[in-house]
């Protein structure tokens, strides 16, 4: 239920709505999309990541002297959760081809085409199974199958939204790979939506020139994450899953190629070593890590694990000074603050508004373009809403939707935000939504070739860890592919390249190399990393907790 | 759509210990004291049940996934003062009350049969194979009322022993397999894993076909884009950039 003292601003939307349904209607852009110029402006202005505060430059690893974001800096300059010499590497608890950091899609993706490939593999994640931001994507997924549409022109849209900074190839894979996307999926048993005609039902997101974001209802994630997990499941003979047992650090041999990880059993803190002729990174992202105080859509465990590691172990790191806010985080009430709104909302034809009832950004923007047009409307034009704990919002035109769409359009096509809201007594085929950007996405990661490869051999990536697909903005339903594209891929070319390799002795040197580096830097900290868990322990509660560290889950 | 299960938030003379005094550091918050695993704590009235939980200053590892309602991680079963009855709900969206006295459920014990999707037949054969037990469903619709997503679980377990498959897709849909249908079962049926398989065999062998997919399919095969991508792929940026901002849009 809305405050009062919001309600004057609720008439204005209701006022305008006629008007702007016209405008929906006319086929025309609701409100004239940004030049080059405008974006660019808009950009350097708003967006989080062009403050000066937000980046810094990192004095240690592959990528030292770069400007990266703040907290990933941090984050990099920490110190390990081990002792590498309380390790006995020639006696490796576990071993296997492949070990796949990771279980989420790209994980799971990896591992069941890695089997059907020929190789074993053991999947270490940090909570269950499946708990990943593949899990909560509701949007959907892209791939260009309408005849209007071409996997190439799939290529540009992507090329366009990330600021042209995308590595070719690996756009040329997210691409060329999605309709088989589709398909493997389907032959899975995923659920699309289709059209009365069979025909694939697809919309518009932000940045895209064809509709085609596939979807299963507004669960694409759950539904997608749910089959791949059954599948890996149904396969214990070939994949092993170790859950509530993330990998803290890798395993090199001595001619520096890749060779496992030590894990860490979370319950009973007991760690353990996987010997493995590969290793595929795919643990997702760092929303959890709260960079710049933004509230996150992401899940409990995004806290860039992987990124740490590989960066220790001598993996260089690609757009790091990027980070993608969605525009439409839930911003009223306070308990929901920060959860995704999935864009597929203005796909459908809602459209943001401010507080005077009036449209003020074209709603299908790149997300950074858009989300950068929420923060100027409400900090700068100071036309948003504010909130009784003082977040800003902007007006997501909900109730439009059904209008254009037909009564009951939202039901069926966005349970889970009807869901979400009705909990708090706000119907929002009657209501709109109250939106703010929030920290959703990693855009740089690990640098990936179309292999999957990094620089240091033996070595895979896959997902959001990975860094290049997107340049430095991803659109809406390209990470829903790129999971599923690069995890398959990460799959097939590591289980080709463990057919003919022969590890050298197990060694843990970079580790303590990289310790080394971080004395020789003189950088003092008590920060440790991989961070595992983010804590929201009170402050109160944490002064009584005077044997305790609540760095994760480390004493 | 979104039944009320529990009833509306009232304050409760508790039936209880003494609650412990509020925290000194939230004067103004209104506050609510709740039992988290059998112990009081006093909580902000206005907090989810997983926010309450890391508000008494508990590090969640099991029971907390995605935090919004996807991933059924925080399955939470509560009694309230004064009633006799079991409630069930996520503790990411499910807010506290007072005198609310709750435990999470770190794990549903729970059997998953390994299958091949290949070899299975879309129609009832698939589950007297690999689920029996749901044909022991008395049809108490004790999983129904135990579902935080409101589905008709009941409908879809009556729907798999007719063998209706779609049925089962449609009304498992939404489902986050949290387990707390499986939990509240007297037949001992696993309701969440029998909508994944239902879902699977519908995508699997029940779903149209688009024609349009294996059109596109067969193109990319015979390399149509070939030429083209090497076009794109080889643009200055510059090239690039006026390509990109003179595009049509559908």
């Amino acid at each position: 239920m809305y405050p009062e003292y919001m309600h004057e601003s609720l008439k204005r939307v209701e006022e305008t709505r006629p008007k702007r349904l016209e405008l929906q209607r006319s086929g025309k852009p609701v409100f004239p999309p940004m030049t080059a110029e405008e974006r660019e402006d808009v950009l350097n202005k708003f967006h989080p990541d062009y403050k000066k505060e937000s980046r810094r430059t990192v004095r240690v690893g592959p990528n030292r002297g770069e400007l990266i974001t703040t907290e990933v800096a941090d984050m990099l300059e920490s110190h390990g959760r081990i002792k590498p010499d309380l390790f006995d590497l020639t006696k490796p608890d576990y071993e296997t081809d492949i070990l796949i950091v990771g279980g989420g899609g790209a994980g799971c993706a990896a591992a069941i085409i890695a089997m059907q490939n020929g190789s074993k593999s053991i999947i270490s994640t940090k909570l269950r199974i499946g708990d990943a931001n593949s899990m909560m994507s509701q949007g959907g997924m892209q791939a260009a199958v309408s005849p209007t549409d071409s996997p190439t022109r799939h290529y540009l849209d992507a090329i366009g939204g990330g600021h042209f900074d995308n590595k070719p190839d690996l756009v040329r894979a997210l691409t060329e790979d999605g309709p088989e996307v589709v398909k493997w999926l389907e032959d899975l048993g995923v659920v699309w939506d289709k059209n009365p005609d069979h025909t694939m039902y697809v919309l518009h997101g932000g940045g895209t020139s064809r509709k085609r974001m596939h979807s299963c209802r507004d669960y694409t994630g759950a539904i997608i994450m749910r089959t791949l997990m059954d599948e890996v499941r149904n396969h214990p003979d070939k994949i092993t899953v170790l859950e509530f047992m993330p990998t803290v650090e890798l395993i090199l041999d001595t001619k520096g190629r890749c060779a496992g990880g030590v894990l860490y059993n979370m319950e009973t803190e007991e760690y353990f070593t996987v010997k493995a002729k590969a290793t595929i990174i795919a643990t997702g992202g760092y929303g959890r890590l709260h960079i710049r105080g933004f509230d996150t859509t992401n899940h409990y465990g995004a806290t860039g694990d992987g990124l740490i590691m590989a960066y220790r172990a001598g993996a260089k790191l690609l757009y790091m000074d990027s980070v993608q806010y969605h525009p439409t985080g839930a911003s009223f009430p306070e308990q929901i603050a920060g959860f995704l709104i999935t864009e597929k909302i203005r796909g459908a034809g809602g459209q943001p508004i401010n507080k005077f009832g009036e449209l003020f950004v074209f709603p299908r923007e790149p997300r950074d373009v858009e989300s950068a047009a929420f923060i100027r409307e409400c900090l700068e034009r100071g036309n948003g809403i504010q909130t009784p704990s003082g977040r800003w919002g902007v007006w997501l035109d909900s109730p439009l939707i059904e209008i254009i769409q037909g009564s009951g359009y939202l039901y069926k096509n966005f349970p889970a935000m009807v869901r979400q809201f009705i909990r708090y007594q706000i119907d929002i085929t009657k209501e709109p939504m109250l939106v703010y950007p929030s920290l959703h996405y990693q855009n740089g990661g690990i640098e990936i070739n179309a292999k999957c490869e990094t620089n240091v051999p033996g070595l895979y990536v896959a997902g959001e860890a990975s860094g290049g697909v997107h340049g430095r903005n991803r659109l809406m339903g390209n990470s829903v592919l790129d999971y599923n594209v690069f995890g398959r891929r990460a799959g097939k070319y590591a289980a080709e390249y463990v057919k003919h390799v022969n590890l050298g002795k197990l060694t843990l040197e970079h580790v303590t190399a990289y310790e080394n580096e971080l004395k020789k830097a003189g950088i003092k900290t008590d920060r440790i990393a991989p961070v595992l868990l983010p804590s929201y322990t009170p402050e109160e509660v944490r002064k009584r907790q005077l044997t305790a560290h609540y760095e994760g889950t480390l004493r | 759509m979104a039944k009320q299960k529990a009833p509306a938030r009232k304050t409760a003379v508790s039936s209880r210990s003494r609650a412990p005094k509020a925290k000194p550091q939230e004067p103004l918050k209104k506050m609510v004291t709740v039992y988290i695993m059998g112990k009081s704590h006093r909580v902000p009235a206005e907090a989810t049940i997983m926010g309450a939980i890391e508000y008494a200053g508990y590090q969640i590892k099991r029971g907390a996934g995605c935090r919004e309602g996807f991933c059924g991680a925080c399955a939470t079963v509560y009694r309230l003062p004064g009633d006799y009855k079991i409630y069930t709900g996520l503790a990411c969206t499910t807010l506290v009350q007072e005198g609310m006295w709750l435990s999470q459920l770190p794990v549903i014990p729970a059997q998953k049969p390994i299958y091949d999707i290949e070899k299975l037949r879309p129609d009832v054969t698939a589950f007297q194979v690999l689920y029996p037990e749901i044909f022991r469903c008395v049809a108490c619709n004790t999983c129904t009322k135990a579902c935080p997503q409101s589905l008709e679980v009941m409908d879809y377990i009556q729907a798999a022993i007719r063998g209706d498959i779609e049925k089962v897709m449609d009304l498992s849909f939404d489902c986050l397999s949290c387990g707390l249908c499986a939990i509240r079962c007297p037949a001992e049926i696993v309701h969440y894993n029998v909508g994944i398989l239902g879902r699977r065999l519908y995508g699997r062998y029940l779903a149209p076909k688009s024609p349009e997919l294996e059109k596109r399919l067969k193109e990319i095969r015979e390399k149509k884009f070939e030429k083209e991508y090497r076009e794109l792929m080889g643009m200055s940026r510059e090239e690039l950039k006026k390509r990109y901002y003179a595009r049509d849009t559908e």
